[in-house]
């Protein structure tokens, strides 16, 4: 017997997009269903780095990114639970003069934002950071960014809408979707159907599944950020360190444990990776370098995750241009967390409103040229 | 016959040293890596060179003789092996491993590997286990083989197995005074079990002689126990537990030996991507590998403990075994009577093994009997409450997520220690079998990597894929 459910709104992927759009949609009174075929949180939304950050986004996703940044703000009292988020700042280093040029460039560029960048160099800088040594010029620090536990984060966001009421299947793939007259008809198995008005496609790396059954695509690849994380270390850093740049970037979380990430892992399927062994040694070369304290720590676990990249870097973010009703959110490229909470928000609000402020231009899903 | 590469073997333990010595006999040069100083694996384990002056007799007891057959078997092939002591694999991906050598990591491509990476202790907490004192079995025994010394003046054995017996013996010999036996198994079912036993009347023997001998020298021997702490305050002062009545009894020591079993090192296996299975005899997940030991991935074979805990005397043939099919994959002409002798032993050693689990049958309760306050990961200090309590409220249902939400597996240990602890008790907790909340996925390294780790590779291979900004 295939277990059939009508309601508003359907979500494919609980991520943290799709678990915070569920939480919205509930708060709107909507009645959703969210369809996650592992357990929520568990792929990139649950493994990645944890740094919530906004410094260092393209100008195109701070008002996005903003908007998540409030609801982080408020987070605990949303999710009812601490999920170890810090507001610790979040500074970007300059190892060289060009580098602290292009933080002053873009703490201009982005100077209508409100982030609140502080360029810092010189003998100030080695004294607010003497656990940074001379490596680095100086550096630009956003001190309401910080970091955050994903293991903790992201099934929060999916049990928190659950808790208001957001029927959420776990361990229930999607396996086909279509749209049969105004009615969006999911079909996970033979065990269920789900019917909504309403679809949104937050499936992660594995978006393009659900994207193309609709008629479209987009050239949408998976990579592996490599992670890895000592053994707890006495407390030396406060803030989540990245670096003009790109490379390596590394926060101390409180337990002691330095986390840091760089490189990439490999594909073992389409649905797992593993970290991949020069990149882990570069990682940890690099993080040594950068970060001396870790010279004679050990680092106990390496890992990766999938998350979905697109060749501008930027997300696919809003309406379907086939099918009225459906919402694309995916593509985040190695940054969505952050800006995951005010994607899910800005869903939400598509699908109550029909209409949003945020600017999703740079976002649309048709900007690339159509793949032969 | 042409082998690509060398066959890397990983354990020089009883099955790694065999199978080293068929390939040799083959002609080829096998790659021998282990991360102990010497050859001998866990049971055969050799002291340090040096210095070390007690008598192989009094290390091995009964065993001498297979101990010295097995370290000679090894020193006769030296010269024909690339033998590689103090080298830990830590990695395994497609085709290559990764090896961590004083400091210095190095990778190892292969064709064909076997992995023989043995057993430790299946660690299971009871109230007071982490006061010092208490030892391992396993531990213990390597105190007195490698080290020399016993765990305590006066030593309380713990758990269930022929391993209790066996250390407990050992521990006898030692002249080292015992505060008694105490063993989960009731009586009977142990008495009830000795008939199948009579399948291998020497083993039965010795375990007969080892209780025989414990008893003739005044050791209290007590079975069908619960241990309800290890008491003390600076360290361990007495056993407390309960007899099959329910009445509660303390035993002065100042060590407690304890285990319930082994369990198998299978972090290279799942890095190398074998598929695992659950075995209900090892209540583990477990590579799968066909009689001969072959693995689910070509060209990775899997022999001993480390695929199955089976003992000492299976690990040497298995070992030889694997190596023979290894052989026959690579064309040459093998010798199939002694294949078919190898398995039919093997066969009988595995029908005997359900015979000895049936004797000392698993505590399947034991996950109950431990209060919500005790330590399950020590690393990161997560209590049976905190995992119970994930378990209940829904949010754990296997695991990896009893892991992401509680930190319990996420220290150095990476789970070798506590994992199956962790799943006795989450599966408990969800009313579930144990294979029924799955298995922690192996991440590299294996072990704790220095990260001062002298690094050979050229640097930027990755280029871009290094310019993530996160
Ligand atoms: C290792 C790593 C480090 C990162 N570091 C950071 C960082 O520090 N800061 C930052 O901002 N971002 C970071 N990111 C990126 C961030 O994690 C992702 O952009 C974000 O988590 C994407 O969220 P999501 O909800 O879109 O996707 P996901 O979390 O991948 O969720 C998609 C979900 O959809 C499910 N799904 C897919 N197909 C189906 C189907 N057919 N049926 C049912 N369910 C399905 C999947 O199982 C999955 O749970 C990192 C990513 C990785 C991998
Ligand atoms: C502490 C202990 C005591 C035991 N005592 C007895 C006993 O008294 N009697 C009995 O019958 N059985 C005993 N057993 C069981 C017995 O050890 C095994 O049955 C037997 O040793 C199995 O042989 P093996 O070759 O499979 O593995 P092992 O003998 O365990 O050898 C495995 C070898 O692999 C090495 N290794 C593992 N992983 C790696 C890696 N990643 N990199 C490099 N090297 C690696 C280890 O250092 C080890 O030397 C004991 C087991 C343990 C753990």
């Amino acid at each position: 017997m295939r277990e059939r459910i009508d309601c508003d709104v359907a979500i494919v992927g609980g991520g943290i997009v799709g678990g915070s759009a569920a939480l919205f949609l509930r708060q709107a009174g909507l009645s959703v269903t969210l369809l996650e075929r592992d357990w929520c949180g568990a792929k990139a939304s649950g493994v990645n780095f944890g740094g919530v950050r906004r410094q260092g986004r393209p100008l195109e996703q701070l008002p996005l990114s903003q908007r998540a940044h409030a609801i982080w703000g408020r987070l605990p009292e949303l999710l009812g639970t601490d999920v170890e988020y810090i507001r610790s700042g979040h500074l970007k280093l300059a190892r060289s003069d060009a580098d602290l040029d292009s933080l002053v460039a873009y703490r201009e560029r982005t100077g209508g934002f409100g982030l609140g960048l502080e360029i810092i160099a010189g003998e100030e800088f080695r004294q607010r950071w003497p656990a940074l040594g001379d490596r680095a010029v100086g550096g630009s620090l956003c001190p309401e960014d910080g970091h955050a536990n994903p293991r903790l984060v992201s099934p929060a966001f999916a049990r928190a809408a659950a808790a208001l009421g957001a029927d959420v299947r776990e361990q229930t793939p999607v396996d086909r979707v279509e749209k049969d007259g105004d009615r969006f008809v999911l079909l996970a198995g033979d065990a269920l159907e789900v019917r909504a008005r309403f679809l949104l496609n937050t499936a992660g790396a594995w978006s393009l599944r659900v994207a193309e059954a609709f008629g479209e695509t987009v050239p949408l690849e998976s990579l592996h950020p490599n992670m890895a994380v000592t053994e707890p270390l006495p407390r030396f850093l406060d803030v989540n360190i990245g670096v003009e740049g790109g490379g390596v970037y590394g926060r101390q979380v409180p337990r002691g444990n330095m986390v840091v990430g760089g490189g990439r892992g490999f594909a073992l399927d389409a649905d797992r990776a593993r970290p991949q062994r020069h990149a882990v040694m570069t990682l940890m070369q690099d993080a040594a370098e950068l970060f001396p304290q870790l010279r004679h720590a050990h680092v106990i676990r390496c890992w990766t995750g999938v998350e979905g990249y697109t060749p501008d870097r930027n997300p696919v973010i809003g309406p379907s241009r086939t099918t009225p009703g459906l919402f694309h959110a995916f593509g985040f490229s190695g940054a969505g967390f952050q800006i995951g909470p005010g994607v899910g928000q800005t869903l939400a609000e598509l699908v109550t409103t029909g209409t949003t402020a945020m600017p999703l231009e740079p976002f649309r899903i048709d900007r690339f040229p159509p793949i032969a | 016959m042409t082998a690509p590469l060398p066959p890397v073997i990983v354990g020089a333990g009883p099955a790694g040293i065999r199978a080293a010595e068929r390939l040799v006999a083959a002609g080829l040069r096998p790659v021998v890596i282990d991360e102990a100083a010497r050859w001998g694996g866990q049971i055969y384990r050799q002291p340090p060179d040096g210095g070390f002056t007690r008598p192989k007799k009094a290390l091995y007891g009964f065993e001498v003789g297979k101990a010295d057959a097995v370290h000679r078997a090894m020193a006769a092939i030296r010269d024909r092996v690339d033998y590689r002591p103090r080298t830990l694999a830590w990695n395994c991906e497609a085709g290559a491993i990764d090896l961590l050598c004083e400091g210095v990591s190095a990778t190892l491509p292969f064709s064909h590997l076997i992995l023989a990476t043995g057993a430790t202790d299946r660690v299971l907490p009871f109230p007071g286990w982490t006061l010092p004192g208490v030892f391992t079995l396993g531990g213990s025994q390597v105190a007195l083989k490698f080290q020399g010394c016993a765990v305590g003046r006066r030593v309380a054995f713990l758990g269930t197995g022929p391993l209790l017996y066996l250390v407990a013996y050992q521990y006898l010999k030692a002249g080292v005074e015992l505060a008694g036996v105490f063993d989960t198994t009731p009586f009977v079912v142990q008495a009830r079990a000795t008939a199948g036993m009579l399948r291998d009347p020497a083993t039965l023997a010795k375990g007969l002689l080892f209780v025989a001998m414990l008893r003739a020298h005044g050791v209290p021997v007590r079975n069908g126990i619960r241990p309800v702490r290890a008491a003390g305050t600076e360290r361990v002062e007495a056993l407390v537990w309960h007899d099959a009545g329910g009445r509660e009894h303390r035993t002065p020591c100042d060590a407690v030996a304890f285990g319930l079993g082994l369990r198998s090192e299978t972090q290279l296996a799942d890095l190398a991507g074998c598929r695992f299975r659950f075995d209900a005899a090892d209540r583990a997940w477990l590579p799968e590998r066909d009689a001969a030991g072959r693995s689910s991935v070509a060209g990775v074979y899997l022999a001993g403990d480390g695929s199955g805990i089976a003992g000492a005397d299976a690990a040497e043939l298995a070992g030889e075994r694997v190596a023979l099919a290894l052989l026959e994959d690579l064309g040459e002409v093998v010798d199939a009577a002694r294949m078919r002798e190898l398995d039919r032993r093997l066969s009988g050693i595995a029908a005997f093994r359900r015979t000895l689990d049936a004797a000392f049958p698993f505590p399947d309760d034991w996950a109950d009997s431990i209060a919500d306050d005790t330590m399950i990961c020590r690393c990161e200090g997560v209590t049976a409450g905190v995992l119970r309590d994930v378990a209940r409220n829904g949010q754990a249902r296997e695991l990896n997520r009893a892991k992401a939400l509680t930190r319990t597996g996420m220290g150095r240990c990476q789970g070798r220690m506590c994992g199956a602890t962790t799943a006795e008790l989450l599966s408990r907790a969800l009313g579930t079998g144990p294979d029924g909340v799955g298995r922690l996925r192996a991440q590299p390294p294996i072990k704790p990597l220095p990260i001062a780790t002298v690094i050979p590779s050229p640097r930027g291979e990755e280029g871009s894929a290094g310019r993530e900004v996160a």
